[in-house]
């Protein structure tokens, strides 16, 4: 894994990512099988057609999972998310890259814990943000 | 389940009691992730044009599993499955989910057999037995063969 | 999509929903394996050790394969099947979006129970009609009875 990062090298303002993902409908359906989530809208075409979508359209569940590893990857093998949270806000479609980014907004221990405050979102490739929300991280201190 | 079958019930020609099933892209993509088989033909309708398909397929294996179904709920608990075997002939389109509401004409799977031999070997009591599974238009795109012990009423 | 219901039904269901609130509850219970963590983890491509790697976990002393917090984001931890049913008056279903709190760390063959209430439920007047915004409240325990996760999910039903 990547070098530790600790609470002393962060700094509000600071970019997390960024993480890109391309789910294809292979991942949306291991991602259906692993999460037991099988609305059809994210697998069967014209399901997804007859609800007025324009194709099959990723989870947004699955938008929140990699904002999940885009913490979790940031804050390392020793620092912990604490809390993580999001809206879907507009859709992403199978096929075009989700793009997982964040910025640190705050930084303040709290009963001994060194917390990180985040604004985290997913955007596509036209730079709109479909998942916006914003995560806590616990991390190390350099002591 | 049912009451149990015995050997002694059982002549050439008897029938296997039918199993009905409706493929759906749900069924399909849950096959897909119980048995780690992601081979886009099953869920990508782009895919599956590309390969010459009118659309998705139904999995052979999943329809083998069908008829391992058949047979397993037919020789009842006290049976025992010795051997199955299958050939994946004919294709399969999953029921369309967009269309909300009763399957449509041919949408609805049946799954059948016939006893075909009767024997004794050894301390066991064998049936072989003809089966497939049939599509709503009565063509049989998966035909096989199956052996099982039943219990013997002694 | 035109609806199958009455007005009059509509109206009955919804009367029906509003009698739910803080009412509602089910609880499931699922055993985290390890094969369900690594399913978890190739299906949104994390190739992060902590999830799968049980020599690396001794090595920092992790105490065992961890599950990705962002497990709990899914359906199965926090979502349709793991929520009390109820009545909803529109056909058209929605997920809003979700909050989630890790309190403790989670491992591989810790058992999970999730208990999902029905804590709030706001009505709008959307451009196509009514819109009920739907809060559920999980609370996920261990096997030790510790609180190890609280989730917040919004289901959103359109007219």
């Amino acid at each position: 894994m990547a070098s530790q990062l600790f609470f002393e090298n962060v700094e509000v303002g600071m970019e997390i990512g960024p993480l890109v993902k391309h789910p294809t409908s292979r991942q949306l359906v291991k991602w259906a099988g692993a999460s037991e989530d099988f609305y059809e809208i994210h697998y069967d075409k014209d399901f997804a057609l007859s609800t007025g979508l324009p194709s099959p359209i990723v989870h947004g569940r699955l938008k929140a999972a990699f904002l999940g590893q885009l913490m979790t990857d940031w804050a390392g093998d020793k620092g912990i998310v604490r809390k993580l949270s999001c809206t879907y806000r507009g859709m992403d479609i199978v096929g075009e890259d989700v793009i997982c980014k964040g910025r640190v907004t705050q930084k303040y221990v709290e009963d001994d814990a060194n917390c990180v405050e985040c604004e985290i979102w997913t955007e596509n490739r036209k730079g709109e943000r479909t998942t916006p929300g914003s995560a806590i991280v616990v991390l190390p201190t350099r002591g | 389940m049912a009451e149990q079958l015995y050997w002694e019930d059982v002549q050439e020609g008897t029938e296997v009691t039918p199993l009905s099933k409706i493929a759906t892209t749900e069924m399909l993509v849950r096959w897909a992730t119980a048995g780690l088989d992601f081979n886009p033909l099953h869920y990508e309708d782009a895919n599956a044009k590309a390969q010459g398909q009118a659309g998705v397929i139904v999995h052979g294996q999943l329809k083998r599993a069908w008829l391992v179904q058949l047979m397993t709920d037919w020789i009842g608990e006290q049976g025992a499955l010795k051997k199955l075997a299958c050939s994946f002939r004919g294709t399969d389109t999953p029921r369309g989910m967009a269309m909300i509401g009763i399957p449509k004409e041919g949408e609805t799977w049946w799954c059948k057999g016939n006893v075909t031999k009767k024997y004794v070997e050894g301390n066991d009591h064998l049936v072989e037995c003809e089966i497939w599974v049939e599509n709503g238009q009565g063509t049989r795109t998966t035909p096989g063969s199956a052996i099982a012990i039943l219990p013997s009423k002694g | 999509m035109s609806s199958s219901l009455s007005e009059a039904d509509k109206t009955r269901l919804l009367e029906e929903l509003r009698e739910n609130v803080n009412k509602a509850e089910k609880s499931v219970v699922v055993e985290i394996d390890k094969s369900m963590i690594r399913r978890f983890a190739q299906a949104i491509e994390d190739p992060n050790p902590l999830w799968q790697d049980e020599e690396y976990a001794k090595q920092i002393g992790s105490g065992g394969i961890l599950v990705p917090p962002e497990f709990f984001c899914t359906s199965m931890m926090s979502g349709g099947g793991c929520r009390p049913e109820v009545p909803l008056p529109y056909d058209r279903i929605l997920d809003g979006g979700g909050d989630w709190e890790f309190l403790l760390p989670v491992k591989a063959g810790d058992t999970i129970t999730s208990s999902a209430k029905l804590v709030e439920l706001r009505e709008k007047q959307g451009k196509s009609g009514n819109m009920l915004f739907l809060t559920f409240e999980t609370l996920h325990k261990n096997q030790h009875d510790e609180l190890v996760a609280k989730s917040r999910g919004v289901t959103i039903n359109l007219e």
